[in-house]
C-alpha cells in the first residue's frame, strides 16, 4: 500500500493561486483512475482535476471556497503499490498519515472536517426549509387533531398553507412550530395579504462570483475611469447589416452588429495604438498591442464572463461573427477554455436590447479601454433642417485615465462613430 | 312601561345547545340571559334522549327477565315478571328532575340569568318575554330553538294518534301499536314497546327500515325485529285513522287499502326545525330549505345573530348543538373558532345498536375515492358472545394510498359506545395502523374495531 498526492496543478499561465470550487469525492471514498475529484479555477476558467490513480481517498487538501497555492497538496488517495509520496513508501499505511500530516498545507482541517460541502453549512444555519410545498385547496380539508386545529385558529393560521410531517399527511404541533417559525409569506392570517418578511439568505460568495468581485473592486480601485458618451446614427449600418444577411445570411450565417464594431475598433485602433494597451502598473510599463485581442463580456449562468476573440484585426467580418457566437456559447454553459478567457487587449461589451441609454463600463484590466454598446432606438433627428426618423445608438466607452488622454479617448469614439456612420469606409483600406 | 334588561348575549332556548352556550358564555365573563319557555334541558333532557334510553332500559331489563322466566340459557330461574309502568315513567322523571335542576344549577354557578317565558323577538338586538312585560336587550342573540315533532295532516295528534313525547311518558302500555315510521326515533320506540309486551306494527313508505343506513347495517336489526315479533309494514303509504273500527289506514305497495287494528298509533317521521312561535320573521332571515342558514362559525345572515342545533338544521343531534353553543360562546369572547368537525357520531338505540360516524362505503364511492372497506363480525368477538349477542358487526373504510380513516359504522349490542373511540381515531386523522397498532382491550366488544383495522390490513388474527 502507497499513498499517492495530487498536487494542486498549474492551469493558468503564471497563476500562483487557484480556488477549489467543489469536491466530488470525500474521504473514505473509492475511486477510479480518471474519476473527477474536484473542480478548481483561476481566472473564470473552471478545470476538473482527475484521478491519474485508483484507491481510496484518506484526506482532502481543503475546503470549497480555499484559494491554494499551486503545487500544494490537494488530495491524498490510498493506492495499490508503493505510490508517490517518497516519504511514506515503505512505511505502514496506519503510519503514512501520520508521518504526512505535518506536511499538509496549514489551513488544512481535519479530513472529517474538509467532507461538508457549502450546502451543508448553509443548510445548518437556515431557520427552516421544508420540502416544496402546494397549499391545499380550499376545498381540501387539512389533515390535524382538534388540538393542532384549535391552535391553529388562535396562532391565526390556516392549515391549508401548513404541510403536515405525519401519516397521511397528519399536521402535527411540531409542524404547526415549524411553521410558527418559518420566515414565511403566508404566515399572515390572510392569505394574499402582505405579510412582513424577516428571512434573510447567506451566499457564500466563492468561485466565479468572488473572482469577479475582486476584479471590479481592484479595476474600481486602481483605474482612474474616464467615461465617454456619443450617439451614432447607425442607419446606414443596419441597411448594410440587414442587406448583408438577406444576401449572405444563409450561406455564410447572420451578422449582428458586434462584428461591425469590432471592424470598426480594429480599424481605429490603428490611429489609437495607446487605447489597445496593458497598463502594468506595478511595473510602471505600458504595452502597446499589435494584435486586437476583444474581450467579448457575456453573462453566463454564474456571472460575467470575458471570452476573447483572438486577432480580430485579421478576421473577416463573417469569420469574427462565427467566433464571437462560438465564445459566448462556450463561455455561457462554462465550456470556455483557459485560452479562450484571457489575453484581450481591449473589451467590448453590450446587453443588446437591455442595452439602455448610458452605461458606465469598468475597464478590464490591464486593458485601458472597454466600448460599450448602448441600445439602437428610432429617434426624430434634424438632417439638413428637417426632421427624419434615424436609428440611433449610444457608446458607452471608458477609458484608464492614467495612461488614456481624455482627447485621445474622445477622438478615438469620433473615429469609430464615423466609420459606423460611413459604413463603406469600414472596408476601405 | 317596560322593564329593560340589558346584556350581552341572550340565548332563546335552553336545550343542549342553549344552556351549553350559556355555561361557557358564563366561565368566558360574558353577560348573558337565557329565556326558556318550557323546562332546561329541552327535547334531549326532557321528551328525547334521555327519557328515550330510560324506557330503553326499563324495556331491556323487563325482556330480559321475561326472557329468564322462559327456560333461560343461563340457568336463572325466575317467575314471569309484571310491569307498573307508571313507576317505570316516575323512575325516568326521576333522572330527568336530576339532569334538569343540574342544568339549572350549572347554569346558576356560571352567572348565567335564567327567565322562564316565552321568548318574542322585536328585532335582532332585542327580545321580550311573553306576559312578563320584559323587554331584553343584547349585543349578541343566539337562537337555539331546537326543533317539533313533524305531524302527518292525516294524522292529527290527539287521543290514540300520539307522538314521542306521549309515548314517553305512558299512563298505561296499549295491547296494541302502530308506529309510522321506521326511522330511529319509531325503532327505539317500537322495539322498547315491544319489549315491554305490547304488539307492535311498523308502518314505512319507504322500502326498508332505517332508510337513511346502508342495508348491510341495518340488516341486523331487521333480523331482531322479526326475532322479536314486530310486523313491519313496508311500502304502505298513511292514509288515516278511523277511530270508530280503532284501525289505521294504509295503502300497500300494490295500493290495495288496509286496515291495520290497533290501540294507539306513535307518529314518528322525523322532526323539523321550530321556527314558528316566537317572531322569528321579524329578522327576515336567510333560510336553508325549513332551517336557518349559518356559516361555520354559526352566523345568520344579520350580523350578530346566531344559530345552532337543530334549528339550523341536519344533522340534529344534540352533540352537534353543544359543540356549535360551546363555539358560539367563544366566538362573542373574541377567540378564533370554526365549526369543522371532522364527523359527527350518530348512534340509533336500536337492538341492536347501530353507530355510524364519517363516511360510508356508499359515501366514498359517490365521492370517487378509492377506498378499502373492511368489517369485523361480532360472531367472531368472545365478549360479543358473553353478552348473548352474536350478530353485528364492525366496519371501517379507509382509503387506499395512505389508509387514512375515514368512517366507520357498528351494529351489535353496546356498540353507541364505540362512538367515542371511532370520532376520536377520526378527528386524530388515525390510519388504518394507528388504530390495528393500539392494544385493545380484551375481553372487549373494542377487540372488533383493532380486527376490522387488521382485517382492512389484510392480516386480521381471529378471522
Amino acid at each position: 500500500m502507497g499513498t499517492h498526492v495530487i498536487k494542486m496543478p498549474d492551469i493558468g499561465e503564471g497563476i500562483a493561486q487557484v480556488e477549489l470550487v467543489e469536491w466530488f469525492v470525500k474521504v473514505g471514498d473509492t475511486i477510479t483512475e480518471d474519476q473527477v475529484v474536484a473542480d478548481v479555477m483561476t481566472d473564470k476558467a473552471t478545470v476538473e482535476i482527475p484521478s491519474p490513480v485508483s484507491g481510496k481517498v484518506l484526506a482532502l487538501g481543503g475546503q470549497p471556497g480555499e484559494v491554494m497555492a499551486v503545487g500544494s497538496e490537494l488530495i491524498r488517495i490510498e493506492v495499490e503499490g508503493a505510490g508517490n509520496l517518497q516519504e511514506s513508501a515503505s512505511a505502514p499505511a496506519a503510519a503514512t498519515q501520520a508521518t504526512a500530516a505535518p506536511i499538509m498545507p496549514a489551513p488544512a482541517p481535519a479530513p472529517e472536517a474538509a467532507a461538508p460541502a457549502p450546502k451543508a453549512t448553509v443548510a445548518a444555519s437556515a431557520p427552516y426549509e421544508p420540502a416544496p410545498f402546494v397549499a391545499r385547496e380550499a376545498s381540501e380539508r387539512p389533515l390535524a387533531s382538534p388540538a393542532v386545529r384549535k391552535r391553529a385558529l388562535d396562532a391565526g393560521i390556516e392549515l391549508r398553507y401548513v404541510q403536515g410531517s405525519g401519516p397521511a399527511g397528519r399536521i402535527l404541533h411540531e409542524d404547526l412550530d415549524a411553521f410558527l417559525r418559518q420566515p414565511s409569506t403566508t404566515s399572515a392570517s390572510v392569505p394574499g395579504g402582505y405579510a412582513k418578511r424577516t428571512d434573510a439568505e447567506q451566499i457564500p460568495v466563492i468561485g466565479l462570483r468572488r473572482k469577479i468581485a475582486q476584479r471590479m473592486q481592484d479595476a474600481k480601485r486602481r483605474v482612474a475611469h474616464f467615461s465617454y458618451v456619443e450617439e451614432i446614427d447607425v442607419t446606414a449600418l443596419e441597411e448594410l447589416r440587414v442587406h448583408l444577411n438577406e444576401k449572405w445570411g444563409a450561406s455564410r450565417g447572420k451578422l449582428t452588429l458586434l462584428p461591425f464594431l469590432v471592424r470598426a475598433m480594429v480599424v481605429a485602433l490603428r490611429d489609437f495604438p495607446q487605447i489597445n494597451a496593458h497598463y502594468d502598473d506595478e511595473a510602471q510599463v505600458i504595452t502597446r498591442h499589435g494584435a486586437v485581442h476583444v474581450g467579448i463580456a457575456t453573462q453566463g449562468d454564474n456571472g460575467l464572463m470575458v471570452p476573447v476573440l483572438r486577432h480580430a484585426e485579421a478576421g473577416s467580418l463573417w469569420s469574427n461573427a462565427g467566433e464571437i457566437v462560438r465564445l459566448a456559447t462556450a463561455a455561457r454553459t462554462n465550456k470556455a477554455s483557459r485560452e479562450e478567457l484571457s489575453g484581450s487587449t481591449i473589451t467590448l461589451t453590450s446587453l443588446g436590447a437591455l442595452g439602455g441609454i448610458v452605461s458606465t463600463p469598468v475597464v478590464n484590466t490591464p486593458e485601458v479601454a472597454i466600448v460599450g454598446v448602448n441600445r439602437i432606438v428610432e429617434r426624430p433627428m434634424v438632417v439638413r433642417g428637417q426632421i427624419v426618423v434615424r436609428k440611433m445608438m449610444n457608446l458607452s466607452s471608458s477609458f484608464d485615465h492614467r495612461v488614456v488622454d481624455g482627447m485621445d479617448a474622445a477622438l478615438f469614439i469620433q473615429a469609430i462613430r464615423g466609420l459606423l456612420e460611413q459604413p463603406a469606409s469600414l472596408f476601405v483600406e | 312601561m317596560h322593564q329593560t334588561l340589558n346584556t350581552t348575549l341572550l340565548i332563546i332556548g335552553g336545550g343542549p345547545g342553549g344552556y351549553v352556550a350559556a355555561i361557557r358564555a358564563g366561565q368566558l365573563g360574558i353577560p348573558t340571559v337565557l329565556i326558556e319557555g318550557q323546562a332546561l334541558g329541552g327535547t334531549c333532557l326532557n321528551i328525547g334522549c334521555i327519557p328515550s334510553k330510560a324506557l330503553i332500559h326499563v324495556a331491556e331489563q323487563f325482556h330480559q327477565t321475561h326472557a329468564h322466566s322462559q327456560h333461560s340459557a343461563l340457568g336463572i330461574n325466575v317467575a314471569p315478571p309484571t310491569l307498573d309502568i307508571t313507576q317505570s315513567v316516575a323512575w325516568k322523571d326521576g333522572i330527568v328532575d336530576r339532569l334538569t335542576s343540574g342544568v339549572a344549577a350549572l347554569l346558576k354557578k356560571h352567572g348565567v340569568k335564567v327567565i322562564h317565558g316565552w321568548a318574542r323577538i322585536i328585532d335582532g338586538k332585542t327580545v321580550e318575554v311573553d306576559g312578563q312585560d320584559l323587554r331584553v336587550q343584547c349585543e349578541h342573540l343566539l337562537l337555539a330553538t331546537g326543533s317539533s315533532t313533524v305531524e302527518l295532516p292525516m294524522l292529527p295528534l290527539g287521543g290514540p294518534i300520539i307522538s314521542s313525547t306521549e309515548a314517553l311518558a305512558p299512563t298505561h302500555l296499549p295491547k296494541r301499536l302502530t308506529v309510522v315510521g321506521a326511522g330511529y326515533i319509531g325503532l327505539e320506540l317500537g322495539i322498547a314497546y315491544r319489549k315491554l309486551g305490547v304488539e307492535v306494527s311498523v308502518v314505512e313508505a319507504r322500502e326498508r327500515i332505517l332508510p337513511t343506513y346502508d342495508s348491510e347495517l341495518t340488516q341486523p336489526v331487521a333480523e331482531s325485529l322479526k326475532k322479536l315479533g314486530i310486523t313491519l309494514y313496508l311500502k304502505h303509504s298513511v292514509e288515516g285513522f278511523d277511530s270508530t273500527t280503532q284501525s289505521l289506514k294504509v295503502r300497500d305497495p300494490a295500493g290495495e287499502p288496509l286496515a291495520l287494528t290497533t290501540d294507539q298509533v306513535l307518529v314518528a317521521v322525523g322532526r323539523r326545525p321550530r321556527t314558528q312561535g316566537f317572531n322569528l320573521e321579524a329578522l327576515d332571515l336567510k333560510m336553508n330549505g325549513s332551517a336557518i342558514a349559518i356559516d361555520a362559525h354559526c352566523q345568520t345572515s344579520m350580523r350578530n345573530v346566531w344559530a345552532i342545533g337543530d334549528l339550523s338544521g341536519e344533522p340534529m343531534l344534540a352533540h352537534r348543538a353543544m359543540a356549535q353553543g360551546e363555539m358560539v360562546a367563544e366566538l362573542i369572547a373574541g377567540k378564533q373558532r370554526r365549526f369543522e368537525p371532522v364527523a359527527i357520531a350518530a348512534v340509533c338505540f336500536t337492538d341492536p345498536e347501530l353507530v355510524v360516524v364519517g363516511k360510508t362505503p356508499e359515501n366514498v364511492q359517490q365521492e370517487g375515492l378509492d377506498c378499502i372497506v373492511a368489517q369485523f363480525p361480532f360472531a367472531a368477538n368472545g365478549r360479543a358472545m358473553t353478552l348473548e349477542s352474536k350478530s353485528g358487526f364492525v366496519r371501517v373504510v379507509a382509503r387506499r394510498d395512505n389508509h387514512l380513516i375515514l368512517g366507520w359504522q357498528a351494529v351489535g349490542v353496546g356498540v353507541s359506545e364505540l362512538s367515542t373511540a371511532f370520532a376520536q381515531s377520526l378527528e386524530m386523522g388515525a390510519c388504518l395502523e394507528d388504530v390495528a397498532g393500539t392494544i385493545h382491550a380484551h375481553p372487549t366488544l373494542g377487540e372488533a374495531v383493532q380486527e376490522a383495522a387488521l382485517r382492512a390490513l389484510g392480516h386480521a388474527l381471529h378471522l
